[in-house]
């Protein structure tokens, strides 16, 4: 919806996170079956399956809000939002939580794995043709040894009024 | 007052202690270094502070000593004069002369007597640049030192004509006690900001919240070691809760502390004599609440002096005391405040409300002959209705007590209002003493969780389905009753309208089935007060009332409406808080003008969304459900004798005004058993000479003409029914005519359009009502016109920027974003549609709304009633548009 989703994935967020001059670190997990990584510093926690109330009349990809030690976080459907197919039922999610402009937020995910260190030289920009509704939340992919890992930039994510379309 | 006085002087005294002990240090340093500019501005801030303070408190004496060190502290950094210790001295012995005066205020509450003109004259010579008088042997040091208890009370009451250093033996003179008070205020409080006290309050709700876990738990433990020592910290949490929420409690009187001032200014603008009585000012409330009701309260004040107290003479005249008398009372009551804002004025003119309701459009004559006055009272809090004839400088000013009502609501309070005529009015206004803790009561619906905030729930009902309410069973208790999809609750002789927290919310697919499973079981009402109107809300279950945290609800989901916040329960669980306010709005319950009175009538509810009001008829045909039609389209009500009715190639007819009239039962069949049936006529137009059409459409039963808002909120997949609205508190068919009429005579409109003169002329209806919009689109249709219509301006706009061509344009006046004024003028703009004829429809024909419309560019003005006038007018539009070039268009009566 806002122009700032056609500029050029930015890169650069993902340098200021650099660890290492040729590395970066990243929380890898996976949803519906893609690996997706988020820079490790825009993490606050990992949480395993939560209880999640339901919030009527929210936005779809609002799954509803958890209790993380006394705080109320909204909880943020990432299949939905990247408009994958609900989980297979019995799937017990888990989330990362992140924050945006002060609030907490949780991304339900299908499952945490690692945090991986991963070299920058591995990085390269989306594909011209991926998917619009990847490619607006991808900021890019990592050539790991045996599949893909698509960089999530969490800001973008989060901003709901980044409408799927 | 003395209180407020009180607490002003205590907070001045507090404040002065502080600032000069901090003005004492200042010019020490100032002395050092004598250039230093900061130091000095700082110095002359405070002293003009002091000033400043002690003039509003009409403390004489320290405001001239004051003044005078500040005339020489002004110069001083204006770079007029230089720092010595011979300017410093006097400025210091000024200082200490402030004290002194201070100290006496704080023993005896008033200024001491004394003399400081000789302190005075010193610092007057030194300001006009005169040689300072002889007074260089005080040294700067001794006078610096000297501390205010080295006065003695001689010295106090009669101060020495110059600040000499007091002998040593007075100092071990001086009375112990005035030593003690000039300390005392500084050392009982100190200054602990704001927001230092709201983490306070937020980690003690955390903690709150804490606790109550770690009870939920402790009870589900058996033999546990540790329920004793959990008892003793839950004590502890909850006293520790008490004593920093009164960390942040004040007392209401803060709020107050302008109003003697502003009931001074106000009667001598307005010539009456008011008094201000104040009660309860030491009421504390917390600061949060305090800061958003300080307007409220002063706008009602204003108010209250303004309209409501009456000028000396009348009131002598009626017999009372020339004073007016304004009364404010705080006190608490069940975990509220409640202040009061009484006159003893001349009450609220009912008479005027009534008129000005009436030509305000917000009610119809007939509402307003079956409102009670109390009723015709509270309309002073409907947007926009302000009771003063006059704008005056003090109150008229745009806001009126709908803003306060507002506001009020706004912090989960309620305003009453009670009026006597000739004898006053009493504002009541409830609010919570806090906002951060509230009490809540936990529903539960569909297995989901919700809290609703306790001080607008009135009570529990519970209530077992029941059958239809057409069906006219008396049922002694409560049942709850549909009409049509709307449930419905007779509780204590009048109709509670109902909500289904779970259709509401979404919880579940309304389909009708579901319903009937929600209503048709046992299920409990939640009974809430929406400003005046009260709703229920059906819930599954009814847990607890718990005291809650509110907590911000995220912004992505603060378009909702429908919660106010959320928190997490004992339990650890998060729950949504339920905003009744937002409820209301959403499910139509109005809470403007309606109240507990006028629920007895039989209008229970209007809906919000439309503001136009309609005469319908209501009436029954073929099933129990109630129909409505707008009476404006229905010609005439026949009751026909079973006997006049004939049929003719199998359909029945009547012999009407000596032709042929088509009768269709709208159920589909005529009862032969009945000896009368109920005719709704409709005819067509008689223009141009063509014959006049009819149709005649038979119903079971006229039940009521009523006037009502009329807002249809389901649209009907049925065959000729518009939807279904609201009308009179029931839910209730609006059947479109058109189907009707031409289900009758199927070329009812084609016949229409290819017979008349108007025949395809073009013409666009911007009109934002629904319902309106679907009344006319019929009407002009069948007078021949191809008809447009779009719900509101912009939209109409866009037809023009399309390059869309119309012969004639009508527009509603009152319309959501751009109203029907904006909308004509940005017509007369711009070329493209400048010249066509633009027929305002509304409700507002005064002759200053017509000359209004006019100015703005409209062609005629026509009443939204009126079908025939609508026709006429545009008839007579038309022609003179077709007939004149548009420089010449001459405005049609």
């Amino acid at each position: 919806m806002t122009t700032q989703t056609l500029a050029p994935p930015a890169v650069g967020d993902i340098a200021d996170l650099a660890l290492s001059e040729h590395e970066d670190m990243f929380v890898s997990l996976t949803v519906a079956e893609q690996l997706c990584g988020i820079p490790v510093l825009a993490v606050r926690d990992i949480l395993g399956p939560q209880v999640i109330t339901r919030i009527p009349l929210a936005p779809p990809e609002v799954s509803g809000s958890l209790n993380l030690r006394g705080r109320i976080v909204t909880t943020i459907d990432l299949r939905r939002r990247l408009t994958l197919p609900p989980p297979p039922a019995g799937m017990r999610q888990m989330s990362v939580v992140a924050e945006q402009s002060g609030e907490l937020y949780a991304l339900l995910v299908d499952q945490v794995s690692e945090v991986m260190s991963l070299p920058r030289s591995q990085f390269e920009r989306n594909p011209p043709t991926m998917k619009p509704e990847w490619a607006r939340f991808s900021s890019g992919i990592y050539r790991l040894q045996d599949r893909l890992l698509a960089v999530l930039d969490v800001a973008r994510l989060l901003d709901l009024s980044t409408a799927i379309k | 007052m003395d209180e407020v006085m009180d607490d002003l002087l205590t907070d001045f005294l507090t404040e002065t202690n502080e600032s000069l002990a901090e003005a004492d240090l200042a010019l020490v340093r100032l002395e050092q270094e004598p250039g230093d500019a900061a130091t000095l501005g700082l110095i002359f801030r405070l002293v003009h502070t002091i000033k400043g303070t002690c003039g509003f408190l009409g403390l004489v004496r320290l405001e001239k000593v004051a003044h005078a060190a500040e005339n020489v502290l002004g110069k001083v950094r204006d770079g007029a004069l230089n720092v010595t210790p011979d300017l410093i001295t006097p400025v210091l012995a000024a200082l200490d002369r402030i004290k002194l005066i201070v100290l006496g205020l704080e023993t005896t509450a008033a200024e001491p007597e004394g003399d400081d003109s000789a302190l005075i004259a010193e610092l007057d010579a030194i300001y006009e640049g005169r040689t300072p008088p002889p007074q260089e042997t005080v040294g700067a040091n001794t006078a610096r030192t000297r501390k205010p208890e080295q006065y003695t009370t001689t010295e106090l009451l009669h101060p020495e004509p110059e600040p000499e250093p007091a002998p040593l033996p007075q100092v071990e003179a001086a009375p112990s006690d005035q030593v003690a008070a000039e300390s005392s205020l500084a050392g009982q409080t100190i200054r602990v900001g704001v927001d230092v006290l709201e983490n306070l309050m937020t980690l003690v709700s955390e903690l709150v919240l804490t606790r109550n876990q770690l009870l939920q738990l402790s009870r589900s433990q058996e033999n546990a070691g540790f329920t004793g020592p959990l008892q003793r910290l839950s004590h502890l949490v909850s006293d520790l809760q008490e004593g920093v929420m009164k960390t942040r409690m004040q007392p209401i009187g803060i709020a107050w502390n302008k109003l003697p001032r502003i009931v001074r200014d106000l009667s001598h603008e307005l010539g009456k004599r008011i008094d201000l009585v104040m009660r309860g000012a030491e009421t504390e409330l917390d600061r949060q609440v305090l800061e958003l009701i300080k307007d409220p309260l002063t706008h009602m004040v204003r108010n209250s002096g303004d309209h409501g107290l009456e000028t000396p003479a009348e009131r002598r005249a009626a017999g009372k005391p020339e004073n007016g008398r304004i009364t404010l009372n705080a006190f608490h009551e069940g975990g509220h405040i409640v202040v009061e804002i009484n006159d003893d004025g001349r009450g609220l003119p009912v008479d005027k409300i009534r008129a000005k309701a009436l030509s305000k459009g917000l009610a119809s004559d007939a509402e307003l002959a079956a409102m009670s006055d109390d009723a015709i009272q509270r309309f002073i809090f409907h947007p926009g209705f302000s009771t003063a004839a006059a704008v005056t400088a003090v109150s008229g000013r745009g806001v009126g007590m709908d803003v306060v009502k507002t506001n009020i609501e706004k912090i989960g309070g309620t305003i009453e209002l009670k009026s006597r005529p000739g004898a006053g009015t009493l504002f009541t206004i409830k609010i919570p003493l806090t906002l951060a803790i509230v009490a809540a009561l936990i529903v539960e619906s569909r297995g989901e969780r919700f809290a609703i905030p306790q001080i607008s729930v009135v009570e529990l009902v519970r209530a077992r389905a029941g059958s239809d309410i057409l069906a006219g069973e008396a049922q002694s208790e409560s049942v709850i009753e549909r009409i049509n999809d709307t449930p419905v609750l007779r509780l204590r002789e009048r109709l509670l309208p109902l909500v289904n927290l779970d259709r509401l919310l979404g919880l579940q697919p309304a389909s009708s089935e579901t319903v009937a499973t929600a209503t048709d079981t046992a299920s409990t009402i939640v009974v809430a007060q929406v400003g005046a109107a009260q709703l229920g809300l059906i819930v599954d279950r009814v847990f607890d009332t718990e005291e809650i945290v509110v907590k911000p609800v995220a912004p992505v989901l603060r378009h909702i409406g429908m919660f106010s916040g959320n928190t997490i329960l004992g339990d650890g669980s998060v729950i949504m808080i339920l905003d009744p306010n937002g409820i209301a709005r959403a499910s139509g319950v109005a809470d403007s003008s309606e109240d507990r009175e006028s629920a007895r009538l039989p209008t229970i509810s209007s809906v919000a969304a439309d503001t136009e009001r309609v005469a319908m008829l209501l009436f029954r045909a073929g099933d129990l459900g109630l129909k409505a039609v707008p009476l404006s389209l229905v010609a005439r009500l026949e009751q026909l004798p079973r006997t006049r009715i004939e049929f003719a190639s199998g359909q029945p007819v009547t012999q009407y005004r000596g032709r042929l009239m088509r009768l269709l039962p709208m159920g589909g069949e005529i009862d032969p058993a009945r000896e009368e049936v109920p005719v709704l006529v409709f005819t067509d137009h008689a223009t141009n000479g063509g014959s006049e059409r009819r149709m005649g459409l038979v119903v079971d039963e006229i039940v009521d003409v009523v006037e009502d808002r009329l807002h249809i909120e389901l649209a009907h997949a049925r065959d000729g029914i518009l939807g279904t609205a609201v009308v009179a508190g029931r839910a209730t068919d609006v059947i479109d005519t058109s189907v009707w009429l031409t289900r009758a005579e199927p070329g009812w409109f084609d016949q229409a359009a290819t017979t008349l003169q108007d025949e395809g002329r073009r013409l666009l209806v911007v009109e934002d009502s629904d319902f309106f919009r679907q009344m006319l689109v019929p009407v002009l249709q069948s007078a021949g016109y191809t008809v447009t219509a779009v719900p509101d301006a912009a939209r109409a706009l866009a037809l023009r920027e399309g390059g869309r061509m119309f012969d004639a344009i009508i527009s509603d006046i009152e319309m959501p974003d751009m109203d029907g004024l904006a909308f004509v003028r940005a017509i007369r703009a711009d070329n493209a549609w400048a010249s066509l004829p633009v027929i305002a429809l509304t409700s507002k024909l005064s002759e200053r709304d017509v000359e209004i419309g006019r100015d703005a560019g409209f062609t005629d003005y026509v009443g939204k009633a009126s079908r025939e006038a609508l026709l006429a007018s545009l008839r007579q539009c038309l022609s003179h548009h077709t007939d004149q070039t548009p420089e010449t268009l001459r405005l049609v009566a």
